[in-house]
């Protein structure tokens, strides 16, 4: 659906140009969750502004639904932007308009003219998110949380096919975050709409995303389903993202393990494997012992997972590691 | 009462004199300012759309109009009054009274004021343009729809310092005979030392003043919903 090819875009910045992209060829399909991930200075900003043009780029092209939009000319592009609905980290709710006339604000714009078709519109989308009985309030007086589905409300009052969130969770408690995200995977699932989120918080995309990419210096550094490349991450980068979560240092395990003897391996579950009783049924049948060195369960989206490092000792540690292979595990050396 | 004030206290104060300054001063504000308004308002809206990383980013046409305000913003009020003589003879015909003193006080101001605008529409959030421009909103729409409303309250004070300055402005055309409280002042205060002639016309013009910002101030707060 949002296709980037071969995307390059440089800031001229005092007489030399400074890359933000270099080089980006991915696609997103219509109706999933694509979390973009990067540390700041990563090019996120800037790539999801290429979406709705907010940014241009210095070359390649953006295509949605086959079409090239940087070929548009200015009215085309205007057209584009009202399919396209936008949250932001700091909401940018007009201080001057209520709840409902902010709800109303793109309808106003695109040309709207019949009054009672907008206020049906803005009654029905306050009633989604929840705010109706705040229709008339100023955003100041409302909390992040709020402001931030008064911000959901006015990016879909266009109807849009797709909804960009620029760090929308980012100015949010944990709690908050939590309901903007549910409110934004409902959305996702009623109305098919394509989300785009990006973030620099893992959470985020471990929660709601379908697939995600992580970029590192303007490159996409890794992409894919969310539970493939958090939990087998391959680039240096999506490792420190997934350390950094469980608030790990890299250095500091291997350290920690330096006397645990035995082998190490990282076991990693998913699904319905998660919740089986197989360490102790397969150290059982081959004669190890095992001790848990490190550990997480938890979700992806509606994914169970497990992740495990565990050190065997004793009895026919090859032929266990096989067994739990066999098993749908993944099994990672992390010391042989 | 009659008495003391013909040869009291205020023995060389022209009573009907006063009212007839004070009226014309506030004709002079109250043309000068709506037309500062007038030209200054857009002004200031070119000169933010123009500048740096702005809608319509425009280094050359920024740094032209930029120029021209400053020029006039550094002349001295006084030496403008002097040097735009010929101008507002040819605009409305005359360069004495109300009607002469409004075209070199709108010269003077519209630059200032049309700065003060800048300033307040920088002071909108750039996110809340961004937004604006995302939903497809046209640079018409952004800038009648978003800045201006959201620029309100600072537009409103920039008005308030305007006015006051188009008041202290009027006081100065008194010297090349625009009339008004500053004529009085000088011509009869200062000329010929009645300094209650001074006094008066001095009262007159703080109580103006703080008439006008009490309004402005009032209005600001009405519209700030922040």
């Amino acid at each position: 659906m949002i296709t980037f090819k071969h995307i390059h875009k440089a800031y001229r910045v005092g007489g030399s140009d400074i890359p933000a992209l270099q080089g980006i060829d991915f696609e997103i399909q219509a109706g999933e969750i694509f979390g973009i991930i990067g540390h700041s200075g990563a090019g996120k900003s800037t790539l999801v502004r290429l979406i709705n043009l907010l940014e241009r780029p210095t070359s390649g092209q953006v295509l949605i639904d086959n079409v090239d939009i940087t070929a548009l000319d200015a009215e085309g592009v205007r057209l584009q932007r009202q399919r396209i609905g936008m949250i932001f980290q700091h909401f940018n709710l007009l201080s001057s308009k209520t709840v409902a006339q902010n709800v109303a604000f793109p309808l106003e714009l695109a040309g709207v003219a019949n009054k009672h078709q907008i206020r049906k519109r803005v009654a029905a989308l306050l009633a989604r998110v929840g705010l109706t009985d705040h229709a008339d309030k100023y955003p100041a007086q409302l909390s992040g949380g709020q402001k931030q589905r008064v911000g959901i409300a006015r990016a879909l009052a266009t109807e849009p096919k797709i909804l960009l969130c620029d760090e929308a969770t980012s100015a949010l408690d944990p709690q908050t975050t939590q309901s903007v995200l549910q409110l934004l995977a409902d959305i996702n699932r009623e109305l098919g709409l394509t989300i785009v989120i990006i973030t620099h918080e893992m959470d985020v995309v471990r929660r709601i995303a379908d697939r995600v990419a992580v970029l590192d210096a303007g490159r996409v550094a890794e992409i894919g389903p969310v539970a493939e490349v958090f939990l087998h991450p391959k680039h240096a980068t999506t490792r420190r993202f997934v350390l950094e979560d469980e608030h790990v240092d890299e250095g500091e395990e291997r350290d920690d393990f330096a006397h645990v003897p035995g082998r190490i391996v990282r076991l990693t579950f998913t699904g319905d494997s998660t919740y089986e009783p197989l360490l102790g049924a397969v150290a059982r049948a081959t004669g190890i012992d095992f001790s848990i060195l490190a550990g997480r369960i938890d979700r992806i989206k509606d994914t169970p997972y497990g992740q495990l490092t565990v050190a065997f000792t004793g009895g026919d540690v090859p032929a266990a590691l096989a067994q739990l292979a066999g098993r749908g595990l993944a099994v990672e050396e992390v010391r042989a | 009462m009659n008495t003391f004030f013909a040869n009291g206290l205020f023995a060389n104060v022209d009573w009907p004199e006063i009212w007839q300054a004070s009226l014309d001063t506030l004709l002079m504000l109250g043309g000068s300012f709506v037309f500062t308004v007038l030209l200054g308002l857009p002004l200031g809206v070119l000169l933010f759309l123009t500048s740096k990383r702005q809608l319509l980013a425009q280094p050359v046409v920024y740094g032209v109009l930029s120029f021209i305000a400053n020029i006039i913003r550094s002349v001295p009020f006084v030496i403008l009054l002097i040097v735009l003589i010929p101008v507002t003879e040819l605009i409305v015909g005359t360069s004495l009274g109300v009607a002469g003193a409004i075209p070199p006080l709108v010269i003077g101001a519209t630059p200032f004021f049309a700065r003060l605008v800048e300033t307040a529409l920088r002071e909108v959030d750039q996110g809340i343009v961004e937004a604006t421009q995302a939903m497809g909103a046209t640079t018409t729409q952004i800038v009648l729809r978003a800045l201006l409303p959201e620029a309100k309250p600072g537009l409103i004070a920039s008005c308030t310092v305007t006015a006051i300055t188009l008041i202290s402005y009027t006081a100065m055309s008194g010297l090349i005979g625009g009339g008004g409280l500053g004529d009085l002042a000088i011509r009869y205060g200062y000329q010929r030392y009645q300094s209650d002639v001074m006094a008066v016309t001095v009262v007159l013009l703080v109580i103006v003043v703080q008439v006008l910002q009490m309004l402005g101030d009032r209005l600001v707060i009405h519209f700030s919903r922040k």
